[in-house]
């Protein structure tokens, strides 16, 4: 996984905050967060860990009832196998259910964390196979197809505002729900995000340049 | 009253043929030799309740056991269930698939004698409601429409814990996952621990469950030591069963060793 996608994850995580991370990249990125600029991070685990280390109330029959359900955590973090042009989140299967041509993790908790967590951050290698047009199975609900969507179904949360990926960083604009390649990594081309990209990528007016991973952050990474 | 006995005694009494058996744990607490020993009973037809199933169920699947598996999450290195799901191989495999969360609600409610969970996220607006057991149900008092999901009582719940006492209590310690919630949801439970103490010394964050709640208590020997505190996140991925698991021959010279 990408030091630079790590490091632009983490640092859309504020002190102080409570985030939940299921295990891999995205709990990589948490404890990145908490080591460098976010000491005050409270990083629930979807195992029923709080900051790494068992906790009684925070059970994996807690962890989704009582924190995401009952509203109380600011910023989820969720790695994708797949990911579509609305941010929708696949990790059950490739190709149809019945019969699969890969078969995922399956949804874990990332459809409570899509739904209940303040806002979402989805983290991915930025590949041709796994940036679709639509998803082969909508695991975690994005915009769904549209902007009214997620309200229409009473989703609460504001879903992905960020997909973090090794190549850039793509937001929703906010009229359409949509994707749009907002920062590139260094010395990544938005020609290249584009080429990478299975549906015809909008790309914001001005496109930022993501800092680099510093001595610390790297340093922290390390440290694991 | 739990009765502590022999593994092979205890699951001899407990499993068999057609009963929906729920296996909890995570990392350290999956109860491995529990999963042999079944495997050495050779039952067929059991529905595989596991939330995370991990290498013992996919050793159970990959055995032939089990024709039904309900579940939330696959690891990454469980081989043996996807050649199942997707080759057919040893048999083809029925799945009821739901979230996490949704697991936990259904296990807490066959624990409080319920006969459905309701939960607001995790179904709605994905595709796993139209696949799997789930419906709306509108709520009598706000009249919000929410996810009604059958209530979970496996036949037997197989979990390992760390210790227990001589009078059956058992602190599970290490990661929480869904065991207390499988073991009171359950009709029966066995329960593997790594040593029976004359008493518990109460320790922070060790749930306890009291002896009436659980059936059989067999002593093993502890997994592979773990670094105390350390994240489960670190030893998710089983290298090693991995690369059992990624070869059916391999697998099948696994699973003649366990049962020899």
């Amino acid at each position: 996984m990408s030091d630079q996608m790590l490091v632009t994850a983490a640092r859309l995580l504020g002190d102080g905050e409570v985030c939940v991370a299921g295990c891999g990249p995205a709990r990589r990125a948490a404890r990145l967060a908490r080591a460098t600029h976010a000491p005050g991070l409270t990083v629930l685990g979807d195992d029923g860990t709080v900051d790494g280390v068992p906790a009684a109330t925070a059970g994996a029959a807690e962890f989704a009832a009582y924190w995401l359900q009952g509203g109380r955590v600011d910023v989820g973090l969720l790695a994708a196998d797949q990911v579509d042009a609305f941010g929708n989140v696949n990790t059950t299967v490739l190709g149809e259910y019945d019969e699969p041509t890969a078969r995922l993790s399956g949804a874990g908790a990332a459809a409570e964390i899509a739904t209940g967590a303040g806002r979402v951050v989805v983290l991915l290698p930025h590949r041709l196979s796994a940036f679709v047009e639509r998803v082969d199975f909508v695991t975690a609900p994005g915009a769904l197809t549209g902007p009214l969507d997620r309200a229409q179904v009473g989703l609460r949360g504001a879903g992905p505002v960020a997909v973090v990926t090794d190549l850039g960083v793509l937001r929703p604009d906010p009229a359409t729900a949509e994707l749009v390649l907002t920062e590139v990594h260094p010395g990544v081309s938005v020609d290249r995000v584009r080429a990478e990209t299975g549906w015809p990528l909008e790309v914001a007016d001005e496109v930022g340049v993501t800092a680099p991973p510093t001595a610390a952050e790297v340093a922290a990474l390390r440290a694991g | 009253m739990a009765t502590i006995s022999a593994l092979a005694d205890a699951v001899d009494a407990l499993v068999h043929d057609g009963a929906e058996i729920a296996l909890e744990g995570l990392g350290a607490s999956i109860p491995v030799a529990a999963a042999h020993a079944i495997l050495r009973r050779r039952p067929r037809d059991i529905t595989l309740v596991g939330t995370a199933p991990g290498p013992a169920g996919d050793q159970l699947v990959g055995a032939g056991c089990v024709t039904r598996l309900v579940f939330a999450r696959l690891d990454p290195a469980l081989h043996r269930i996807r050649d199942a799901l997707v080759a057919g191989w040893p048999a083809p495999l029925e799945i009821e698939e739901h979230t996490q969360a949704g697991m936990a609600a259904r296990y807490v409610a066959g624990a409080s004698g319920l006969p459905f969970a309701t939960v607001r996220d995790g179904y709605a607006g994905t595709d796993l409601a139209a696949v799997t057991n789930a419906a709306t149900v509108r709520c009598p008092f706000t009249g919000e429409e929410l996810t009604a999901l059958p209530a979970l009582r496996p036949d037997l719940a197989v979990v390992h814990a760390q210790r227990a006492d001589r009078a059956g209590n058992v602190q599970l310690g290490g990661v929480p996952g869904l065991r207390k919630e499988a073991v009171l949801a359950a009709r029966k439970a066995l329960v593997t621990v790594e040593e029976v103490v004359d008493e518990l010394e109460p320790e922070h964050g060790a749930v306890v469950l009291p002896a009436f709640a659980v059936t059989r208590i067999a002593v093993v020997p502890a997994g592979p030591e773990r670094h105390p505190g350390a994240d489960p996140c670190d030893d998710g991925v089983d290298l090693a069963w991995a690369a059992v698991s990624g070869d059916r021959n391999r697998f099948t010279t696994w699973l003649e060793g366990i049962r020899a």
